[in-house]
């Protein structure tokens, strides 16, 4: 794909006639003890959009997208993947990968060993996925270590080494559980460009789950909260504004505007505000 | 700070404030590089200066060599007798190093069987718990009975007291893997073999390593303690018959020296699996690792 097609596609909005990526209909559940972390989620995700979760702890955000995932069933509703390959019993085969919040690489096997580990699975040959996983590592910026243990990296490298390997199959979909939680304030606004930067280059689909305001503001097109007990979605904005986004969008009008609309809806989460935004179903 | 209070043991040896310490951080003696040292030394002359305070006790005492022989007769006794000695340290050393084979084989085994399935291992653990608890001792005639074959019935033995370590630490190993990372293989589809390979067996290797060096004492002391128990002489006994005749024939300097080489035998042991365990791991794991701060 050329990056005049990939141009083409970031101007297409999402409109409501196109087929969405993933399809989240009527989506419940219940924890054996008894909790109700979801209740009747209804969530279309746009092809090559940027989406956020955004919501206090506890509001099902990181269950909702281990549910997406695969990792979980829903005690109620479907996820459908309209665009996806089926497998010979009708599921659903669609090309996906998770970044955890923790790096969660084999602290055995070197970087490049670690982001050829998707490809090994999946029976790809070995020099194909040397190459391949060489290339993954190139586009997060470490090239040079591929022979690097993770306990040799910072707690950044580590994150862009298990981006790496998130990327390296060409997923449809990458999601992400709070990735840069953990990362100081510094390194997350790197790490944030850079994943901009690799999303505008290609054509996936992100679903990124974040407690921060401005992160999830800075990123994405369309910020979806939710609230807890019973996990539910509260709110769905619009967040658009033209990529690339540099740094000194964060201080632009827009920039603001968006804040301040997503932390009231964060706030309505929370119980702390009687606003207008009340459930979105 | 506790930062400030703390001494810091680093390998850099700094001589003024001008010399540079980058240059002796890796200066190397006998191969063996400067920091390392004092850890070889330190124990060496604690143990000199027991055997050299033994030695003196022995001498100006004048306990009878019956008692107790001095080291030094008892290194004399090692050289002399070492034609018979030698040959039974082999025979222990063979005995409980194809115990700690085949406890490896079926250590592992059993426990990746475990790891296939909760209810196996509910099923089985306590029994293998049983095999542990019950004294060798206790069990080591019947075996010696039931198998006619000497030798292969010290092996059993060692097998049974060397068995246990590797098979509860692997069994822990592989059901400590990620729970993250699991989810990553499930997520990728992969085939519970892959999952054994990449994943569960990785994982389990500190915790099998761990119990690997407790193991390499046990079955050197379940083939001598069988070999107590058994009390069969001739040509082929090991070092426990030798301590065994010795004392019927009250050679005691003889009886320290097979007990010595014992004793030296399981350090070797554990020193060859400490050294395994730690060039397998030093690349990834904390315990192979330096601190650093």
């Amino acid at each position: 794909m050329t990056a005049a097609d990939n141009a083409a596609a970031k101007a297409r909005p999402a409109g409501p006639s196109a087929r969405p990526v993933v399809a989240v209909r009527g989506v419940a559940k219940l924890f054996s003890n008894g909790t109700l972390a979801l209740q009747n989620v209804n969530l279309d995700i746009g092809r090559r959009q940027f989406m956020s979760l955004l919501g206090p702890s506890g509001c099902g955000k990181s269950t909702l997208l281990r549910m997406i995932a695969g990792l979980g069933t829903a005690s109620a509703g479907t996820i459908d993947w309209p665009e996806a390959d089926h497998d010979a019993h009708g599921a659903a085969m669609p090309r996906l990968s998770f970044v955890f919040q923790e790096p969660t690489l084999m602290p055995w096997a070197s970087a490049i060993k670690n982001v050829m580990l998707p490809l090994k699975l999946a029976g790809v040959p070995k020099e194909e996925r040397r190459a391949r996983a060489a290339d993954a590592l190139g586009l997060v910026g470490l090239g040079a270590f591929e022979n690097a243990y993770p306990r040799e990296l910072s707690g950044g490298m580590k994150m862009r080494v298990s981006i790496a390997r998130g990327m390296v199959t060409k997923p449809d979909v990458l999601l992400m559980d709070e990735p840069f939680a953990a990362l100081d304030e510094i390194t997350r606004f790197k790490l944030n460009n850079d994943l901009l930067e690799l999303w505008h280059a290609s054509n996936f689909t992100v679903v990124f789950v974040t407690h921060s305001v401005f992160e999830s503001v800075y990123l994405s097109q369309r910020i979806v909260v939710m609230a807890a007990r019973p996990g539910r979605i509260i709110a769905d904005l619009d967040s658009s504004a033209p990529y690339p986004r540099a740094p000194d969008y964060r201080t632009s009008p827009l920039y603001n505007d968006h804040c301040r609309r997503a932390s009231h809806a964060l706030e309505v989460a929370m119980g702390h505000a009687q606003g207008q935004a009340t459930g979105a179903h | 700070m506790a930062e400030a209070a703390r001494p810091a043991i680093t390998p850099t040896i700094t001589i003024g404030d001008d010399a540079p310490p980058v240059m002796l951080q890796h200066k190397r003696v006998l191969g063996v590089s400067v920091a390392t040292w004092p850890k070889i030394l330190m124990p060496l002359a604690v143990g000199l200066l027991a055997l050299a305070g033994w030695e003196l006790a022995v001498r100006l005492q004048g306990i009878p060599v019956y008692i107790l022989p001095g080291p030094i007769l008892i290194a004399q006794t090692m050289v002399s007798d070492w034609g018979t000695l030698s040959g039974s340290l082999w025979i222990t050393l063979s005995i409980s190093l194809a115990a700690l084979s085949a406890a490896v084989v079926l250590g592992v085994s059993l426990s990746v069987l475990f790891a296939q399935s909760k209810w196996v291992e509910l099923s089985f653990f306590p029994y293998a718990v049983i095999l542990q608890v019950t004294p060798i001792v206790a069990i080591a005639p019947l075996i010696i009975i039931w198998v006619n074959d000497v030798k292969l019935s010290l092996l059993i033995c060692a097998w049974i007291v060397a068995f246990f370590p590797i098979l509860s630490n692997t069994t822990l190993g592989l059901n400590s893997a990620d729970h993250n990372l699991l989810n990553l293989f499930q997520l990728y589809k992969a085939t519970r073999f892959q999952t054994l390979m990449n994943l569960r067996l990785p994982s389990a290797l500190p915790y099998f390593l761990g119990g690997l060096k407790i193991s390499g004492g046990l079955a050197l002391i379940g083939a001598v303690v069988a070999e107590f128990v058994a009390g069969t002489g001739g040509s082929q006994s090991g070092l426990a018959y030798r301590i065994l005749e010795s004392g019927y024939q009250l050679r005691i300097p003889r009886m320290f020296a097979a007990l010595f080489m014992i004793s030296i035998s399981g350090i070797v042991i554990f020193m060859c699996l400490s050294l395994l365990s730690h060039l397998t791991l030093r690349r990834w794991h904390e315990s192979a690792l330096k601190r650093e701060n």
